[in-house]
């Protein structure tokens, strides 16, 4: 049986590209504006591109924070994107928003410097920090490549959270993962083949509910 | 380490490919959607589609040009041409665009820049510059490089980057369709005056001159068409011939 997937859809741009990545990896895809919509969905992806303020909002109006939140303490399979991973976080120095508070840390921006473009956007690498995430299944463990587009990152106090960093003029936090929950900084739905092996590691990751 | 991108134009007119992309694996070499499968196969880093219908009654159908690549081809994509407000970018970006490029409607409103970066995010907002050099400067030019004005390139890039544009997508007017290298004098004043990444444009003859314009000319990615769509070089060439530069590329 086919993995049902929901997209959080709470008015921020374009969640076309990840409906599409979900549905080439072979699941169902459900576009959800509320809770009540997410109903019996195997797994859930939280996408965003845009201001994190706007984003929090947006989640704020549709009445998701508690949501998520038990989402994650049942350990239920949540995938978050960009914005997504950000706004997992307690606060970010992007206009000293609050985020979500899923897990304990910061959202920091790149430092300006001569020389340095932000945002970052473009092909990079990302590095394996654990060893056998099934997220990973298929993945180059040093030197796989993923599309970003960003000029804040996440700053966890729980490395142990880390799965994967990159290397900007600096190390930083590039995808997260606990229990049945991913996140990404960079963009899976973007990323060609290895951005739609991430999508498939997910929806394996998801049970069947019924 | 953060790779240098190629990026790939399609000029596209009434929903077909002009200028003559020659893939030899490609049937119908004038759709778009087969050209951008086409690129990505290769390996491309992005896409960039400049729509060049002259009337806005054929608009719907770059939307449906557009939907059809994002739904098959999971790597970035700019649309370029003829969005001129707020309504039209956010149309784009439905429709499956991660980016969009302004350049004459950037230029006669400054303020389409900000009020679509405050709605949509700066990392979607790229602004084209088609630039051309009147002695020690350059001068920013519409309409497809038909019409002056009175800008210059250097300042018009700080303001709109201070307005919210996430990328510059920068055409030398001086040596687009000549084939005898980019101007790196231009990019490189360019790159060093804006914190955001620079697309380099016009004037790719061969591979070196990407090269070029990647070091000494500090962009961040460089846009061509002919060179590729004439299959004088593949991507995998033109990054192979990088890498052999010792500059960053995704393999």
């Amino acid at each position: 049986m086919k993995k049902r997937i929901a997209i959080i859809n709470y008015g921020m741009g374009n969640l076309r590209s990840v409906e599409n990545a979900v549905k080439q990896v072979g699941a169902d895809v459900r576009i959800v504006t509320s809770p009540d919509e997410v109903g019996e969905a195997d797994g859930l992806v939280l996408p965003g591109v845009g201001a994190l303020q706007d984003c929090i909002e947006g989640l704020v109006a549709a009445k998701f924070p508690d949501f998520l939140k038990g989402w994650v303490a049942e350990e239920r399979p949540l995938l978050g994107v960009c914005l997504g991973l950000q706004a997992m976080f307690e606060r970010s120095e992007e206009r000293d928003v609050k985020g979500l508070g899923l897990f304990a840390g910061e959202v920091k921006r790149f430092k300006s410097r001569p020389g340095l473009k932000i945002p970052h956007m473009g092909w990079n690498q990302a590095k394996l920090c654990k060893g056998d995430s099934p997220y990973w299944n298929g993945l180059d463990d040093e030197q796989s490549s993923f599309y970003f587009v960003h000029s804040y990152y996440v700053a966890p106090e729980d490395e142990s959270l880390i799965l994967t960093t990159t290397d900007y003029e600096g190390v930083f936090t590039s995808s997260i993962s606990k229990g049945n929950t991913l996140a990404c900084q960079f963009h899976p739905e973007k990323s060609q083949s290895n951005g739609l092996r991430i999508y498939a590691n997910f929806v394996d990751n998801c049970k069947n509910r019924h | 380490m953060l790779a240098k991108r190629i990026i790939p134009c399609l000029d596209v007119h009434d929903g077909r490919v002009v200028k003559g992309v020659k893939f030899q694996e490609l049937r119908d070499a004038g759709d778009p959607v087969a050209c951008a499968k086409a690129y990505d196969e290769q390996g491309a880093d992005e896409l960039v589609f400049l729509d060049i219908t002259a009337s806005s009654d054929e608009r719907p159908i770059m939307h449906k040009v557009v939907e059809e690549t994002a739904s098959q081809c999971f790597m970035p994509l700019t649309v370029g041409g003829g969005l001129r407000n707020v309504h039209n970018i956010r149309q784009m970006l439905f429709s499956g665009a991660d980016k969009v490029s302004l350049n004459t409607a950037a230029i006669n409103d400054p303020k389409l820049i900000l009020d679509s970066a405050v709605k949509f995010g700066n990392q979607c907002i790229v602004v084209a510059i088609d630039a051309k050099r009147s002695g020690d400067s350059w001068g920013v030019f519409t309409h497809g490089g038909r019409k002056a004005t009175d800008l210059d390139a250097i300042e018009w890039a700080k303001k709109a980057v201070s307005l919210g544009a996430g990328e510059i997508l920068l055409t030398s007017m001086d040596c687009d369709g000549m084939k005898t290298g980019y101007d790196v004098e231009l990019t490189r004043r360019i790159s060093e005056s804006v914190e955001v990444p620079v697309i380099a444009s016009g004037g790719a003859g061969n591979l070196d001159h990407l090269v070029d314009v990647l070091e000494d000319g500090k962009a961040d990615a460089v846009l061509a068409a002919s060179i590729f769509h004439f299959g004088e070089y593949t991507i995998p060439q033109a990054k192979k011939h990088l890498g052999q530069a010792s500059l960053p590329v995704r393999l």
